[in-house]
Order: C-alpha cells, then sequence, then structure tokens
C-alpha cells in the first residue's frame, strides 16, 4: 500500500464526513434558506466525489454528468430563492429582531 | 522505490478538494446564521472543485480531458455567485441574517431611506423588490 493508495483513502473518508455533517445541517437546519445552502452544498459534495472516483479509476466516463450539474445546480436555488416571501419569517425575529451587540455569544 | 511524481500530485490535489469539502461541511454544521453558513460552503464550490478538476486532468494527462474540464470550472465560477446572490437576498427578506452579528449593515439604511422617502407605492414594492 503506496502513499498514494493512502492519500485516495483519506480522499475517500473525507468526502463521506463532509456529506454526513451537509446532511445533518440539511435534516436540522432551522429555515428554508439554511436547507438550501445545505442541498448545494450536498450536490457539490457528489460532483466532487464523482470527480475523484474518476480521477483514482483512471476514465472519464463521469464528465458529462460533472458538466451538467455545474450548469444546472444553480436552478434549485434560484427557484426555492424566488419563491422565499416575509411570510416565511420566522416568527420569534418578526417581533422584536435583534440589535446591537447583545447576544453575540454562542 | 521509484514515484510518479504525477500521480503524487493529483493525489494531493484531490486530498486539498476533500478537506475543503470537510471544512465546508464542519462550517456549515456549526456557524451560526445562513450568511456565514454560505460563506462556509462556497469554499469546495469553487477552489475544491478547481483542484480536484486539476487533478483529473493530471491524472488522465490528455488534453481532451482538459478541454471538457474547461467548461465546467467556467460554468461554476458563473452560477455560484448567481445562487449566493438570491440565497442571501431571500435569507435577508425572512431573517434568516443574524442582525447582532453584522458589524454594518448598509442594506438596512438603504431600506430605511427608501421608506422614508417614498409613498405608498414604494412601500407596496419594498416587500418583493428590497
Amino acid at each position: 500500500m503506496s502513499v498514494v493508495d493512502v492519500l485516495h483513502a483519506a480522499t475517500g473518508i473525507l468526502l463521506a464526513a463532509a456529506a454526513l455533517l451537509v446532511l445533518l445541517r440539511l435534516v436540522r437546519g432551522p429555515a428554508i434558506v439554511d436547507r438550501m445552502v445545505a442541498s448545494d452544498l450536498l450536490l457539490t459534495v457528489v460532483v466532487l466525489a464523482l470527480v475523484a472516483d474518476m480521477a483514482i479509476g483512471g476514465h472519464t466516463r463521469s464528465l458529462p454528468l460533472v458538466l451538467a450539474l455545474a450548469g444546472t445546480a444553480v436552478l434549485g436555488a434560484i427557484a426555492v430563492a424566488r419563491y422565499v416571501s416575509k411570510h416565511d419569517r420566522r416568527p420569534e425575529e418578526s417581533a422584536a429582531p435583534a440589535r446591537g451587540p447583545a447576544g453575540r455569544e454562542s | 522505490m521509484p514515484v510518479d511524481w504525477s500521480e503524487l500530485l493529483a493525489a494531493i490535489l484531490l486530498l486539498l478538494g476533500a478537506v475543503l469539502a470537510l471544512s465546508a461541511g464542519i462550517g456549515v454544521l456549526r456557524f451560526p446564521d445562513a450568511l456565514s453558513r454560505m460563506h462556509a460552503a462556497t469554499k469546495p464550490q469553487n477552489l475544491g472543485l478547481i483542484a480536484m478538476l486539476a487533478a483529473l486532468v493530471l491524472a488522465s494527462s490528455s488534453w481532451i480531458t482538459l478541454l471538457a474540464v474547461l467548461p465546467v470550472i467556467a460554468l461554476q465560477l458563473i452560477t455560484t455567485p448567481m445562487a449566493a446572490h438570491m440565497l442571501g437576498r431571500a435569507g435577508y427578506r425572512v431573517g434568516s441574517v443574524r442582525q447582532d452579528l453584522l458589524i454594518r449593515d448598509e442594506l438596512e439604511d438603504d431600506i430605511r431611506r427608501a421608506q422614508r422617502t417614498g409613498e405608498s407605492p414604494g412601500r407596496r414594492a419594498s416587500g418583493r423588490d428590497r
């Protein structure tokens, strides 16, 4: 097992961990915008995994898929952001928006 | 043991992309509001993807791969700011941005000024267009 193999294995493990963390935020996310950011990032991690698979396996079969995803990934975020309105505002923040340095912790 | 330097460099670039993806995952999970989560999420979207595609070009070592990779990078660089702009505006509108974390909010000044000077038609439009 050479150095390159170790690096490849570490790449796969780190990508899987990143996808898990992003998935956690996707489930938790308090607002629709947080979920949209997380799902955008999840798609990016998938694209990165596809590219890493191509580079490690020495083929270029997934390249059209990567090209299409890079071009169309933006549509989901734009479509969701278009229909997010003020009515989705969280109730505790619409009543009295917090101002000033108080509550900087957390 | 002979070391293939281009293969080693490709593996290091792949690892760089994966580290950026992991840092973005940690940031998205732990940062407090939507804007800082977007800040964390942008790193693998641009730099991580470019590093991994460079590794792919190094690993496949053909010019045709480079020709297919360049439009991917161009499309990603063009479309990521569009998504960030729309999401940031929507997040500001629905209150996913924590005001107490901002040092200076110039958009709020502009909205106040527009609401002071504008009459009822301006106020009606400010709900959608701010």
